[in-house]
């Protein structure tokens, strides 16, 4: 999950680490009235949950109040990467001489919290990554020892030579390591942190993004949640159970397990078809789910035929069967139904499905390629 | 041989009372799974499909020697029945919950590094050694004995494969579902070193799925350290950037842990790799042959 900057700061604030000073806004008249408190230079910045606002025109510094309204006028409503910009956040322009980058995100390797520093901020660290990969310092977090004080001094010397600036150092990315345990983090980043011309370091960006099996424990962060149409699909799918994700294919897709979703939606690509969306139907499936998932299959348009490609394993066929012959029962289905089952259970699902006259094939391969036909008459 | 577990593994499950622990309890059993304990705090002294069953891991393990224990507790529990497991001395733990937070496996799997306990998954499908043990929730008509070592992130998928492989004659040595989660226990490289020095296997399959870079590391250790014949399938192929496919590990984000890249890296040390599952058994039968 993720939130939006100036949230994200407002949980660095409450961590005592310096922000600037900033309003959120809704309208060009809240912009104005920001504007008018935080006085001049401020940087009107689009909240969105996408990277790149700045290349794609959502952020704008404004000296004069015109820039203001100006740059609010254009950001607010504006598209970027498919998400619309609903508010903005004006903040107070900061004097600064230099840019950092700092983060914290979990390793895969090391099955740890990785704490990664560059002096290269302010730019896509994406892009520091593939083309200057030695600017950026990696330092893996001891689970049990934390974020030591001598750690933090390690990184904190890699930025600074200023002693006063390492020990502001030590202290800001000790707190950002608490955030990280705190909030279920799984990423915390501060691009740039610059050291203003007083000599403080300030967050000037904050990014935090959230492990969604966590959210059960952290209401309230899981209560920032802004979810998109297309996200509330996929959290009402989520809720039941499912996992979809929706493509502009027309091949309507139900598997069991994320790596069977994938390769069914591969092996139809392969053949020259187009899957309309990823959907796992889970573990452990009972009937309603199967119902809930040609409900959500059946309320996408563009889908002209179904394919329900099921491997049996927590999940039983014969369940996944009956969930599927309530679902025609109860529902008007005028598409075609391409059905393969194998795998726990799979001879009582196939005889239930055969007794309702349902159509079944033996493999994959030929589940797609039926699919198509049928897409294509 | 095999690896990980055989016909002797004395097998505990962790939350056999509930719906998914005791129902796949009896598959396990009847597969002919050494099951010897059950824990299910609050019901120590019941008896579940003949099973005992005890309040804590520890006195399982006193009672009956465990030495693996296989988790179905609820995913924000799953952590600590990990810990659990390996406090009171079980030598391998297998977790089937599905959802469990990150850093409660940050924790679990430093702490099972430090007592030396080795884990597969979170949010795994198990293994099995086929004609000898099942520990997981893995459709068991699909296996064969063969000598194809096989370790895969996904669980259907692997079912899949499996059987392709099984129908075209070529059974396997122990199958590994290692989870799709960002932060699991034993991954490629652990396995397939096991695998390298298991007399039993004599090809390894790998399967793959976009996200990370574990493909591309594995590739790695392949080129400097595994001798035997290694194929790979990379599921993802076609999934958009940006979109988390279910697995939390599944996710292709700007541009990097493509399939591309993975199919890339396995082909460039001279690892064959399937682009449909259904050209696997090919490829496995001319990596035996090859090999001869």
């Amino acid at each position: 999950m993720k939130i939006h900057e100036y949230q994200s700061k407002e949980i660095f604030s409450r961590y005592s680490i310096l922000v600037t000073n900033e309003t959120v806004c809704y309208s060009t008249e809240e912009v104005v009235k920001a504007t008018e408190e935080l006085g001049l230079p401020v940087v009107v910045k689009a909240q969105v949950h996408a990277g790149g606002r700045g290349k794609a025109g959502g952020v704008k510094l404004a000296r004069t109040m015109e820039e203001a309204k100006n740059a609010a006028h254009s950001i607010l409503g504006m598209d970027i990467k498919g998400y619309k910009v609903e508010k903005v956040l004006v903040a107070q322009g900061v004097k600064f001489n230099s840019e950092f980058y700092v983060g914290l995100t979990i390793d895969r390797n090391s099955k740890s919290v990785i704490f990664m520093a560059s002096s290269e901020g302010g730019v896509e660290i994406e892009e520091v990554a593939k083309d200057n990969p030695d600017a950026i310092h990696k330092f893996v977090i001891d689970p049990d020892l934390g974020m030591t004080a001598f750690l933090a001094r390690k990184i904190a010397f890699k930025l600074f030579t200023d002693f006063a600036l390492v020990k502001q150092a030590v202290d800001l990315f000790q707190k950002l390591y608490q955030i990280f345990l705190d909030t279920d983090a799984s990423l915390v980043e501060i691009n740039p942190l610059v050291v203003t011309d007083d000599g403080k370091l300030l967050a000037l960006d904050g990014k935090m993004n959230f492990d969604d099996n966590a959210l059960f424990r952290q209401p309230k962060i899981a209560a920032l949640d802004e979810p998109t149409e297309d996200e509330k699909k996929e959290i009402a799918a989520k809720e039941s159970g499912l996992t979809y994700i929706r493509l502009d294919g027309t091949i309507g897709c139900m598997v069991n397990g994320a790596g069977l979703a994938m390769a069914s939606m591969d092996v139809i690509k392969y053949f020259g078809g187009n899957p309309a969306n990823f959907l796992d139907i889970g573990g452990s499936s009972n009937p309603q789910k199967v119902i809930t998932a040609m409900n959500l299959l059946l309320s996408d348009k563009n889908v002209k035929v179904i394919m329900i490609n099921i491997f049996g394993g927590i999940t039983r066929c014969d369940d996944v069967a009956k969930g599927l012959i309530i679902a025609l029962d109860q529902m008007k289905v005028d598409i075609p139904i391409v059905i393969r089952l194998s795998g726990t259970n799979a001879e009582e699902g196939l005889r239930i499905i055969s007794e309702h006259n349902l159509p079944t094939v033996n493999s994959l391969s030929e589940a797609a390629q039926e699919a198509i036909r049928l897409a294509n008459n | 041989m095999s690896i990980l577990i055989n016909k002797n593994t004395k097998v505990l499950v962790q939350g056999i009372t509930g719906r998914d622990g005791s129902f796949h309890t009896s598959k396990m059993k009847a597969y002919g799974t050494n099951v010897v304990a059950g824990v299910s705090p609050g019901k120590g002294g019941q008896l579940m499909d003949g099973i005992p069953v005890y309040n804590t891991v520890e006195d399982a393990v006193k009672a009956t020697g465990a030495d693996t224990s296989i988790i179905f507790v609820p995913a924000p529990l799953a952590g600590d029945a990990i810990l659990e497991a390996s406090e009171a001395g079980i030598d391998l733990v297998i977790c089937i919950s599905e959802g469990v937070p990150t850093l409660d496996m940050v924790k679990a799997t430093n702490y099972l590094k430090k007592k030396g306990t080795k884990l597969i998954g979170a949010n795994c499908p198990g293994l099995i050694t086929p004609g000898e043990s099942m520990i997981g929730i893995l459709p068991v008509d699909i296996f064969k004995k063969g000598n194809v070592g096989l370790m895969s992130r996904s669980g259907t998928l692997t079912y899949l494969m499996v059987s392709l492989l099984t129908n075209s004659g070529l059974g396997q040595s122990t199958c590994v579902g290692i989870g799709g989660d960002p932060v699991a226990g034993l991954y490629y490289q652990e396995l397939l070193q096991m695998f390298e020095d298991d007399p039993q296997t004599e090809v390894i399959v790998l399967i793959g799925e976009i996200g990370g870079d574990a493909e591309e590391r594995a590739a790695q250790y392949i080129k400097e350290h595994i001798t035997k014949p290694v194929v790979a399938f990379i599921a993802g192929q076609t999934a958009p950037v940006g979109k988390r496919m279910g697995h939390a590990g599944a996710i292709i984000s700007s541009g990097s842990g493509t399939a591309a890249e993975k199919i890339a890296a396995f082909e460039a040390i001279g690892v064959p790799v399937a682009r449909r599952p259904v050209e696997l058994p090919d490829l496995v039968k001319k990596a035996l042959a090859d090999r001869k």
